[in-house]
This record gives C-alpha cells, sequence and structure tokens, in this order.
C-alpha cells in the first residue's frame, strides 16, 4: 500500500484545517478522510488514490452518535451495525434499517460508516482495475459503454455508466433527508437528492458535490409522518454478500383501499439514487392493485437505456418495484 | 514509524510499525501471530477475521494505528480467554472443541474467521437459530465449502451449552442434527405471485 502520514486530528476544526485548500473535486494525491476505511483501504491498495496524508476521525467526539426522537440525527461515523440493530429506529425508519443490513458482511458493517457509505467509489470494474485508464480516472472513454457492462447503468448513464454503490443513499433519499457538510469556510446542509451528481452534471470523475476541503459531518432525517410505511428490497448475484443489481427503497402512505401518497427510489441502475417521481405522482390516490403496481414499474423505467450486457435489469427492477408494494400492501 | 500500544489477547502490547500498515499486517509481520489468515487481503474473504471490542471486524481493512484504546481478540487468545473465565479448566473454547468435533474444517485456512464470527455471535446470542447463524458467517468464505460441518459445529457448541443432547447428524435441509427431535424452524413455503415477475412474497 502507499505510504501516508495518518493524522488523528482531535475536533472538526482540526480536521478540516488538515484537508486540501482548493474548493474542486479531490484529486488522486488530495489528503482524504478516513472513517470506517471500508472502501478507502481497498482503493489505496488498488493504488487508485494515493494520498500523502489520511485524515482520520476516530478520535474526534460526538460523530459516533445517533439520536432518534420523531425525526432522526445520524452522525457521520455511526457503523451500518449500529443502525441496522436498532429497534426503535427500524421500526420507525424500516427502510434505512432493511438497507443498512444488506451491505457486505457483518465484519465490513461493524467498521462502515454512514459517510463512508454515502462517499463511497463505484465498482465498475474498468474503474477499480489499476490498468484501465478510464473516463472515471481522467481518461477519455468509459470502457463499459461497448465493454464488459452487465453491472452498469440503464438510466443516467452518460459520458460514464457506473451505477452508484451505496445502499444507504437510495434509503435516505426516499426518505428525504438531508446532509450537512462542513470546511473551514463555514457549514451548509443540503438535501441528499441533490448531494449526488450524475456524470453529466457537475465532475465526471466525482459522484456528489463534495469538495476536496468539505467534510461530511452527518444526515437528517425528517419524520416519516403517521401511516407511512417502508422498505427497502435489493437483488444481488450472490445472497451471501454483493452489491445490488437492482434495489428498490420505497415509503407508502395507504388511504383505506388507496395509495395515498409513495416515495420511490432505485439503486443499482443509475449514476446515482434514482428517484422516480413519475411513478411517485402516478400512484398517488390511485387504487392499491396489482395494476397500479405494474404501471408505476413501467413508469420509473420508461426512460430505461439498457447497455448490450445490461437489459435485464428493466425486467428485474420491474418485479423489485411491484414487490416492494405488495409487501407495504 | 509509530510505536502502538496494543491491547492484544489480554496483554499490553507495544510495537512500532509504519503508519500505512493494517492491523492484520502488525499481527503477522511484527508480533508473529499469524493465526489471522492473509486471504484476498481486501474484504472479500474474511479470514482476517479478529475480535475488536467484542465485535467480528477485517484487519485486513483496518490500520493497526487506529486500533489503540479496543481490545483486540485473535484466535490464539481465544483459548487463554476461555481459560481466564473458567478457571482450572483444560478445555478450548466450546466453540473451538465443537469445530474439532464435528470435523469443521478441510484445509483450515477459513476456521480461524470462522470460529471468531462463531464466537462474537454466541456472545451476543447463545441460541441463534440456523439462519442466525448463516448470517453471521456469511462474510466467511470456506474455499472447500465445507459450510456444512461449520454450520453443525456451531450448532453442536449451541446443543452443549444449553444442555441439550445431541443426536447423530441428519443431512436433511433445515434440521438441527443435534437437538432431539430435529426440526428447526422450517423455511416459510415460498408464496408465488403469478402477476409479479420473479414474484414470491
Amino acid at each position: 500500500m502507499h505510504r501516508f502520514r495518518l493524522e488523528f486530528p482531535k475536533d472538526v476544526a482540526a480536521a478540516t484545517s488538515l484537508l486540501p485548500s482548493h474548493r474542486g473535486p479531490l484529486t488522486p494525491r488530495d489528503a482524504r478522510v478516513l472513517a470506517g476505511g471500508q472502501d478507502l483501504l481497498g482503493e489505496l491498495k488498488d493504488h487508485l488514490v494515493e494520498p500523502d496524508t489520511l485524515v482520520s476521525l476516530h478520535r474526534i467526539p460526538g460523530l459516533d452518535g445517533f439520536e432518534l426522537g420523531e425525526d432522526l440525527r445520524l452522525g457521520a461515523l455511526v457503523t451500518l451495525a449500529v443502525i441496522e440493530r436498532d429497534t426503535a429506529l427500524r421500526e420507525r425508519f424500516t427502510v434505512l434499517a432493511e438497507a443498512a443490513e444488506s451491505v457486505a458482511t457483518p465484519q465490513i458493517r461493524t467498521q462502515a460508516t454512514l459517510g463512508g457509505n454515502l462517499c463511497q467509489r463505484p465498482r465498475c470494474w474498468y474503474y477499480r482495475n489499476e490498468e484501465a485508464p478510464c473516463i472515471k480516472k481522467g481518461g477519455a472513454e468509459c470502457f463499459a459503454f461497448g465493454g464488459r457492462n452487465k453491472y452498469n447503468a440503464i438510466l443516467g448513464g452518460g459520458p460514464s455508466y457506473i451505477v452508484h454503490p451505496s445502499d444507504l443513499a437510495p434509503a435516505l433519499v426516499c426518505l428525504d433527508a438531508t446532509v450537512t457538510k462542513t470546511a473551514r469556510e463555514g457549514t451548509e446542509t443540503i438535501a441528499l437528492e441533490s448531494f449526488f451528481t450524475l456524470p453529466s452534471e457537475g465532475s465526471v470523475q466525482r459522484e456528489n458535490v463534495l469538495r476536496a476541503n468539505e467534510l461530511l459531518l452527518g444526515v437528517h432525517v425528517p419524520a416519516l409522518g403517521p401511516g407511512w410505511k417502508s422498505t427497502y428490497l435489493k437483488f444481488r448475484e450472490r445472497e451471501s454478500f454483493d452489491f445490488a443489481l437492482a434495489a428498490v427503497a420505497l415509503a407508502v402512505r395507504l388511504d383505506g383501499e388507496r395509495i395515498a401518497e409513495a416515495k420511490l427510489v432505485l439503486g443499482g441502475v443509475a449514476p446515482i439514487p434514482w428517484r422516480a417521481r413519475a411513478a411517485e405522482d402516478f400512484v398517488a390516490g390511485k387504487p392499491n392493485t396489482r395494476s397500479t403496481w405494474k404501471a408505476a414499474a413501467d413508469l420509473a423505467l420508461a426512460g430505461a437505456e439498457p447497455l448490450e450486457h445490461n437489459a435485464y435489469k428493466i425486467p428485474l427492477t420491474k418485479g423489485l418495484i411491484q414487490k416492494a408494494f405488495r409487501k407495504l400492501a | 514509524m509509530r510505536v502502538l500500544h496494543l491491547r492484544l489477547n489480554g496483554d499490553d502490547v507495544e510495537v512500532a510499525a509504519p503508519e500505512h500498515w493494517t492491523l492484520l499486517e502488525v499481527l503477522r509481520y511484527r508480533l508473529g501471530l499469524t493465526g489471522s489468515k492473509q486471504g484476498c487481503d481486501k474484504g472479500d474473504c474474511g479470514a482476517c477475521t479478529v475480535l475488536v471490542d467484542g465485535k467480528p471486524q477485517l484487519a485486513c481493512l483496518r490500520l493497526a494505528a487506529t486500533c489503540e484504546g479496543h481490545e483486540i481478540l485473535t484466535i490464539e487468545g481465544l483459548l487463554p480467554a476461555h481459560r481466564r473465565a473458567h478457571p482450572g479448566s483444560t478445555d478450548a473454547d466450546p466453540v473451538q472443541e465443537a469445530f474439532d468435533r464435528c470435523g469443521a474444517l478441510q484445509c483450515g485456512f477459513c476456521q480461524p474467521g470462522m470460529i471468531l464470527s462463531a464466537r462474537a455471535l454466541l456472545n451476543e446470542n447463545p441460541t441463534p437459530s440456523r439462519d442466525e447463524i448463516r448470517a453471521a458467517l456469511s462474510g466467511n468464505l470456506c474455499r472447500c465449502t465445507g459450510y456444512t460441518q461449520i454450520v453443525q459445529a456451531v450448532e453442536l457448541a449451541i446443543a452443549e451449552a444449553t444442555g441439550a443432547e445431541p443426536e447423530s447428524p441428519s443431512w436433511a435441509p433445515n434440521q438441527n442434527p443435534w437437538t432431539p427431535g430435529g426440526a428447526l424452524s422450517a423455511a416459510a413455503p415460498v408464496e408465488v405471485d403469478p402477476e409479479i415477475p420473479g414474484g414470491e412474497a
């Protein structure tokens, strides 16, 4: 592994003072924030990033807890194991707990953090291959577009066709969460949905708007009102642990035999957590029946443009959407 | 180079290592504790599983310098820990004993990680179901695919701890061979919804 200096700042101000001073996207040499390290150490071992400094958050107090009232506040260092195990959190924000428990392995979930899960880099094998100078690494071309693209995007792709690897991201976007980030210049809270960027927006080399000089502090999830139910369904090739081929975060509020409102976000199919607003709008006020679910699934995938090897994701995702509605019926 | 103060297998250990070294590298190449295996070295196989503050973690994906102030247990520390907790005992940890009796190994490479994942599970939940055992071991790959005996070994350790008399093994799905009468909670029949593609409920 590349050699680096390891810093242990004692508070957030000291941490941000150790981050790069420029406001652009992170470059491979820029100092990196170390939280659980489950993605970052893999990137270091694969020589995808070679920072001179790692800024560990391990000794900063107060970032590894959560507060559950009507709403939910999560520090950036809360582990996925904590999120999946808290029964009160699971009862209220089921989609989030189910997403957390679907991630990786028990060992990884005890170290992996909320902040790291949201900021993790793509798993596309061209990106992860040190020898492949793909567009995510500053090259000219997305090799997945004309190459082996079974696991790549069917929605929102171009000029890169990665899928966002996070399970928590679709769940938290479904819950209308906001994210707080801080830099030496000040602190800012934005909707999590606008935290993530398509490759055709922002920088093609990044998946979010976090700048090199910024640190993610935590996430706020507003209260989900009475009558809401939620779930996260994830389909993967291997049941023990794997990234999603497709995933569905769904929250619904029922009114008798009808769907009053729904929030639907897809994972594993696009470079960002993909909110299916047309489907959400369609189901509002409709009868809670199979034909409504099927029409919603068709609408959610209406704009899909599969590559050579991933058209299977369209019926797969449509099936997951219908299963999610059925589960909450 | 950094001097680390680790709490390892019940002892206070001082060791110097480069800042970018993982806990696994320090265990194996500074301290000579080679029970934690270096398999994939990137979080896919679970062979380097150790317990940090009682929780299973991957030593290959944790920098050693971040372990200061935490209790680390490796496979080398499991038998001494059991004997410290049970003065006068000459036994190994019951999970180790059960792996031995069930022949729950072939090449043995995954065994330290398997045993530690199982120990962490039983510390938290002394009577897990078979599904819970499988979930707790899901991050440990056995390259010989010897999973049946591994799950049986954990079930044997549970049966012995709870006083149940083991019966001879049965290979039927969802049967716990170590519990009289046999059936663990049978898997619920899969409900198929023909209207939904791939639509089991």
